[in-house]
């Protein structure tokens, strides 16, 4: 019999995976777009602008790392694979914060790098603060990571 | 997509740092001659050494296009709305140069969406199928006009009518805010200054309606009947569109118009410096590279004559950045 549980825990890991990395593979693309046009004119900036387009990575990596808690607490990593249909469902619905806010965060992130490029290419002693605007963009993926990882191991102890 | 031009954008940026501004311009204005100022351009990446002070400005103009065929080769129709005066100035020169005897070097500009070779040679054999088909029939009209009347001036008001038509459609064919509102300024204020000068020149209502091109900020059948009455009337007329502020320096001259037409295009076009996305900052940086060379033939001119400092403070632009 098929253990649809399981399927739907898996599809959450799997989605988490997959939407951050979408995302911040745009968010990365659009910034790197704008890092290569100040370098054109101006190499020296090379240093810099590289951290601002690496920016949006971020994403991708939370969304790795709860699929990768998320497929060790099911079982497809070892251990049983064995779970009730709630509780499939329960992981995928832990997973929705990371599968939602990831993507969205990344691809604005981008945005908001792109625009500091640009500062840092006209003003490169503006460096610092242009930091600040796409790293505050941030916080948003670190708050929807932090519930899911909350929610999967919450999720874990149930004996449902 | 304003996405596809993120890389071109942030190239315009980096470029836009060596734009003049008004503490070089005020710099140039003091200059006390020529020389001075060609070596202060120099200084600035302007042209290359030796070169006279129209090569250089010719030199920019070129370079500016460059860049943006590099930057954006399979979009250049965007920036038609810039380049189609070309095509006409260059329409009425091929079709002057050909009832004319002898040839006149020169009188063509670059950059014009058709080649200047092309509208010489179909002027020049009256085939009027080498061109393209929005240029064919204002051509055989504009040529039979001349031949059959000798009216150069009304031959010219066929083509620039048409040119200011052609603009305001190119600007709002391309759907983007900054380029149909500069269709739009272009064409209105052409119509005014042509109005302002068919007032002075004593112009039937007939000439008036026929060198008028319609355009959305401006009624032509209210400024073609004030046009018919005089240029007070236009101010009038003026009055109670968008444009009143510049009744004010439409009284003073036609120069005194033009400058606020340029600076109020900068100032329409100076949100764009803060904008990473779109076509906005590309058109604005032609707009711009525009502006300032415009602005120094005017500074160049100048010294050129010995004009006094204070007459050229009232021409000079205001600038981008």
């Amino acid at each position: 019999m098929i253990n649809f549980g399981l399927v739907f825990a898996l599809a959450g890991a799997a989605l988490a995976a997959a939407t951050s990395g979408v995302g911040s593979a745009k968010g990365v693309g659009m910034a790197g777009q704008a890092a290569a046009g100040v370098c054109t004119d101006n190499p020296d900036m090379f240093s810099k602008v590289l951290i601002l387009q690496l920016l949006p990575g971020t994403q991708g990596i939370y969304g790795l790392l709860i699929a990768f808690i998320c497929l060790s607490q099911i079982g497809i990593m070892g251990g049983s694979a064995d779970m009730s249909l709630v509780k499939g469902l329960l992981y995928l619905a832990a997973c929705l914060p990371v599968i939602i806010v990831e993507p969205v965060s990344a691809v604005n992130q981008g945005k908001a790098s792109v625009a500091s490029i640009a500062m840092v290419g006209k003003k490169p002693e503006t460096f610092g603060k242009s930091m600040i605007f796409p790293a505050m963009v941030e916080t948003y993926a670190i708050l929807a990571l932090l519930i899911s990882i909350l929610a999967i191991f919450g999720v874990a102890a149930l004996s449902i | 997509m304003a996405e596809n031009y993120i890389y071109a954008v942030a190239r315009i940026r980096s470029r836009e740092l060596s734009l003049l501004n008004e503490s070089v311009i005020s710099q140039l204005t003091a200059c006390p001659g020529e020389e001075e100022c060609l070596r202060i351009l120099s200084e600035k990446g302007w042209g290359d050494s030796g070169m006279s002070g129209e090569a250089m400005l010719r030199s920019e103009q070129k370079k500016t296009w460059a860049l943006i065929r590099e930057l954006v080769p399979d979009r250049m129709d965007l920036f038609d709305v810039f380049r189609l005066p070309n095509d006409y100035h260059n329409l009425k020169a091929a079709i002057k140069e050909s009832v004319i005897d002898g040839e006149h070097p020169g009188i063509f500009v670059e950059d014009g969406t058709v080649s200047a070779r092309l509208l010489n040679e179909a002027m020049e054999q009256s085939d009027y199928d080498l061109l393209p088909e929005n240029l064919r029939e204002l051509a055989r009209e504009a040529k039979e006009t001349l031949l059959t009347t000798r009216d150069g001036q009304l031959c010219d008001i066929i083509i620039d009518r048409a040119a200011l038509e052609a603009i305001r459609e190119a600007g709002a064919k391309t759907k983007e805010k900054l380029l149909e509102d500069y269709g739009e300024l272009i064409c209105a204020t052409g119509d005014i200054k042509i109005a302002v000068r068919c007032a002075r020149t004593g112009k039937s209502r007939q000439f008036i309606a026929r060198a008028l091109a319609p355009c959305s900020t401006i009624d032509t059948g209210s400024l073609t009947d004030a046009a018919a009455v005089g240029f007070d009337a236009i101010c009038a007329y003026l009055d109670h569109t968008i444009y009143s502020d510049a009744v004010e320096e439409l009284k003073k001259s036609l120069a005194a118009f033009e400058r606020w037409c340029d600076n109020r295009m900068i100032r329409t076009i100076k949100p764009e410096i803060h904008n990473p996305f779109g076509i906005g900052p590309l058109a604005a940086y032609i707009l711009a590279r525009d502006n300032e060379i415009k602005t120094v033939r005017i500074i160049l001119a100048a010294k050129r004559n010995d004009l006094p400092e204070e007459m050229l403070r009232e021409r000079v632009r205001e600038m981008y950045v």
